[in-house]
């Protein structure tokens, strides 16, 4: 099964990347960029017997080490 | 005074660390490796600076899952003194020996300097050979040194007195231009909650005598002799 996992900062928490990130398309003449969050994205595949199976393990993979829970959100999607 | 050093791939100041433990307390630290199962017997365990697993994922995220630190883990809770330098101090927040995180510097880049600390708490075996409100001169070496942790978080710490340094400027005040990386608090190093585990992002190893132009960071090895014998 193939899965992929977004690691996202929390509301609230600051993105000194993201905002220079921001600034630098700013620089390129992209107009109207409000705001850029820089996040993290993994391609995971994994042996499981059915997607609920498939879920548990992202979301212990997720909680235990590819996102840092203090101030990462994480979101899983199952192809 | 028994030592224990751990060393992971990417450590670059368990050298520093080991000459530090050696030259204060006069016994050669053990080096452990982080593949390794076992502690030796130990009176402090040490995770030094540097850039575990080349900061993969985040920094301290893979060593603190590293053999070894299960090993680590156990004897810290169990009340051995642990003691966590820059990218231990990263290692002990992903491991959950410490609470909140260290983020990238506010300012973005890698900052490699002296600062100004102010010593907060004295009723520690690190910090019981300074006095409170000792203002201390220690180098920084670090690109993620910005201690965030949650509101909840950060009144524990203040309301159960376990920030152990503090960023400030020459005259020990709090200032913003005092604290290099934007951290909450202006916090350098906390301990837990029976201050037996201490971590902190400043070097103090590299400030144990007058070649390295100050001795403010020997008096916290001093301070574990004192304790630990």
């Amino acid at each position: 099964m193939k899965a992929k996992v977004f690691v996202t900062l929390k509301p609230g928490v600051l993105d000194p990347q993201g905002k220079a990130i921001q600034h630098a398309l700013a620089s390129l003449s992209f107009e109207g960029v409000e705001d850029v969050r820089q996040g993290k994205f993994f391609e995971v595949e994994l042996e499981a017997s059915s997607e609920k199976e498939a879920r548990e393990k992202l979301d212990a993979m997720c909680r235990q080490l590819l996102a840092n829970t203090v101030i990462e959100n994480y979101a899983v999607e199952l192809e | 005074m028994r030592s224990a050093v751990i060393v992971f791939p990417g450590s670059n100041c368990d050298r520093d660390v080991a000459v530090a433990l050696e030259k204060v307390t006069g016994q050669k630290p053990h080096m452990v490796w982080h593949g390794d199962a076992a502690l030796p017997k130990t009176d402090l365990i040490v995770l030094p600076g540097g850039f575990s697993y080349g900061d993969y994922l985040r920094s301290g995220a893979m060593a603190s899952h590293s053999p070894i630190m299960r090993e680590v883990i156990k004897k810290a809770k169990a009340g051995t003194p642990t003691l966590g330098i820059c990218n231990g101090f990263q290692v002990l927040t992903e491991a959950h020996l410490l609470p909140g995180v260290l983020m990238r510097n506010a300012g973005l880049k890698f900052l490699c300097r002296d600062v100004w600390l102010k010593v907060e708490a004295t009723d520690s075996l690190f910090t019981k050979a300074y006095r409170k409100g000792d203002v201390i001169r220690v180098p920084i070496a670090h690109g993620e040194g910005n201690y965030f942790a949650d509101d909840e978080t950060m009144k524990r710490l203040e309301d159960e007195a376990l920030v152990a340094f503090r960023y400030t400027d020459a005259s020990g005040n709090e200032t913003a231009e005092g604290n290099p990386n934007g951290s909450r608090g202006n916090v350098a190093g906390i301990f837990n909650e029976t201050r037996t585990i201490l971590g902190m992002m400043p070097h103090p190893e590299r400030m144990l005598e007058p070649a390295h132009s100050g001795t403010d960071g020997r008096r916290l090895f001093e301070g574990l002799l004192q304790s630990l014998h």
